[in-house]
């Protein structure tokens, strides 16, 4: 989604006009609001030995996020989290490969492209518990047992492949085609055009697909539990400690789940900046 | 020279010894390209949905569900006042939640693109809004459960300040609590696709307005809305499926003074009572494609997207 924002200059000295000041106040707003409750989470998953889930504060400790790692204590959540890294990893590499594959061909009318369209929005649209139920019901006409890369992956590309492929739709907007046409004159063929002009030029809106997917698979709740087997992934297991206790040891594997996003967040962005930096380098050395 | 420029100079050395090769038609390319999404689709979006309709015409009772063509799963369900009930509970939060993260959305979008002059500043804006995407849904609602309780940091504050003597008891448990944690998930989703839209406006065409004499206001409704229209479209497209579909969050935050049409039919799918459920099911994937399919229909999505 960073690929939404583009550059635009303006005269600086222009004075700003009221509605700057109006809607900047919104937007101040809007990240407090956002920003709130996550703040009392964090604050609260450093709460005291003896503390509770709400204010005040009794102490200050880790003994919460100990409790985490401490098997038998409750649902094994390093294992889950594994698991769920595991599973993102996959979604995400399937969803970059099948959708970038998607929007090249979307590129070119053929016929049966609306039927795929619409397929898609229905896809992308529908409640996600049901997508669950579906799959679900499918394994049991079949007798399969259900499982973290089978149902549960399926389950959840139905999801994460028409993010991708609108995701593409909006990286190929902003392409420029002459560079193609450009490889072409120069007597590339198709295969090379896209190795060597298309797919470069393209890797950040690529990175960020392959991270909303990533992401997207992580969060998911409502498309999986149904479909999941035996082997639960960590937003499973949060279901099942919101559902049973009240502890901050909740509060705890949000502040982790929330440093782990940030970090992942963190080392694609920084790949991101150094390519384009990298590419500016490269363009002003010519 | 570029490094595209260079790579392609060294590919055209490479090419000079390639043999010719099989040629296919651009519409078989195509659809070898699209095929895997299409597959995939059909397999375990399409062909699922397809069963809930077969099922949801089976007959059941304790033990098992048995093949037939009855239509009662589907009688039970529209007759019974319950299901008016959540559906119209269920609608009435989708519009509430609508209008609040349209009107949210399409301003924060507007600020970020049109008024945030420096791009890093815009960049750093636009991060601050999505970070807390990336944290689980589960663990952002019951943060609001700390915040809003009758002892939580909201009323603690406002007794601090002495603008309040009582905690409030509406915020916690209410409709209140389950609108507010749906703005909270839900506003990004706005934001993303009506901020690509903008973005794709000239600005040229602003100052044209304006030195036209168009008032900002006319500006806005008479150029800015309708190039933005695809964005708000898809937004809207979101939020509304992502409220109709909810599951979770009706469950945790209202304190069982609503339920939602997705966690009344967990219930009968836990229950195994599967004839039913999809009955339920069908109804729902109906009623949310109509809703879709005339949002579509006001807006063409499809050709502002596949260019």
């Amino acid at each position: 989604m960073m690929g939404a924002i583009g550059t635009r200059s303006r005269d600086p000295r222009e004075k700003r006009p009221w509605t700057f000041y109006a809607l900047a106040s919104l937007c101040g707003l809007f990240l407090l609001f956002l920003y709130g409750p996550m703040l009392v989470v964090y604050l609260l998953s450093f709460q005291g030995p003896n503390g509770g889930v709400t204010f005040p504060m009794v102490g200050f400790s880790l003994t919460w996020f100990r409790d985490i790692f401490e098997p038998g204590q409750m649902a094994n959540i390093p294992v889950a989290f594994g698991r769920s890294l595991a599973l993102a990893g996959v979604v995400s590499l399937l969803t970059i490969v099948i959708s970038v594959a998607a929007g090249l061909g979307f590129r070119r009318p053929f016929p049966g492209s609306g039927v795929i369209f619409y397929l898609a929005v229905a896809s992308l649209v529908m409640p996600s518990l049901l997508v669950g139920f579906g799959v679900g019901l499918g394994f049991q006409f079949f007798d399969w047992q259900p499982d973290l890369f089978t149902s549960a992956l399926a389950a959840q590309l139905t999801w994460t492949l028409p993010f991708g492929l609108f995701a593409m739709f909006a990286v190929f907007n902003r392409f420029n085609r002459s560079y193609e046409e450009a490889a072409t004159d120069l007597g590339a063929s198709a295969w090379q055009r896209l190795v060597h002009v298309t797919l470069p030029i393209l890797l950040p809106g690529i990175i960020g697909v392959g991270l909303g997917a990533f992401t997207l698979s992580y969060d998911e709740f409502a498309r999986t539990t149904l479909v999941i087997g035996t082997r639960n992934t960590l937003p499973l297991e949060i279901y099942a400690l919101v559902s049973s206790s009240s502890s901050p040891t909740l509060f705890a594997i949000g502040t982790l789940t929330t440093a782990v996003s940030f970090l992942v967040i963190g080392v694609a962005i920084t790949v991101i900046l150094r390519m384009q930096r990298r590419r500016a380098a490269n363009a002003q050395r010519s | 020279m570029s490094a595209s420029q260079q790579s392609v100079g060294v590919a055209l050395e490479r090419r000079a010894f390639a043999r010719p090769r099989l040629r296919l038609s651009p519409r078989v390319v195509s659809w070898l390209q699209v095929g895997p999404l299409g597959i995939i689709l059909v397999a375990f979006f399409a062909l699922p949905t397809l069963l809930f309709l077969v099922v949801s015409f089976y007959d059941y009772d304790r033990t098992g569900i048995y093949p037939a063509f009855i239509l009662d799963n589907y009688r039970d369900l529209l007759t019974t006042p319950a299901t008016m009930r959540v559906y119209v509970s269920s609608l009435k939060f989708a519009f509430i939640v609508w209008g609040i993260t349209l009107f949210l959305g399409f301003n924060i979008a507007y600020f970020l693109v049109f008024h945030v002059r420096s791009s890093l500043v815009r960049t750093v804006l636009f991060l601050l809004c999505a970070i807390p995407f990336w944290t689980s849904g589960l663990i952002r609602t019951i943060a609001w459960i700390p915040f809003l309780g009758r002892n939580g940091a909201f009323n603690q504050t406002l007794m601090e300040l002495h603008l309040i003597e009582e905690p409030l008891e509406f915020l916690l448990f209410s409709d209140f609590a389950v609108v507010i944690t749906y703005v909270h998930l839900f506003t990004l989703l706005m934001v993303g696709p009506i901020a690509n839209s903008l973005s794709k406006i000239d600005p040229a065409l602003l100052e044209a307005a304006r030195d036209a004499g168009a008032s900002r206001w006319r500006t806005m409704v008479d150029v800015v809305i309708p190039l933005s229209k695809t964005g708000i479209a898809l937004g809207s497209i979101l939020v509304f499926t992502q409220v109709m579909g909810d599951f979770f969050v009706v469950k945790q935050m209202s304190g069982g003074q609503s339920a939602s049409i997705v966690s009344a039919l967990a219930t009968e799918i836990q229950a195994m009572q599967y004839p039913p459920a999809s009955a339920s099911a069908m109804i729902l994937v109906l009623f949310v494609a109509l809703l879709v399919g005339g949002m579509m229909r006001i807006v063409d999505v499809r050709k502002e997207l596949v260019r």
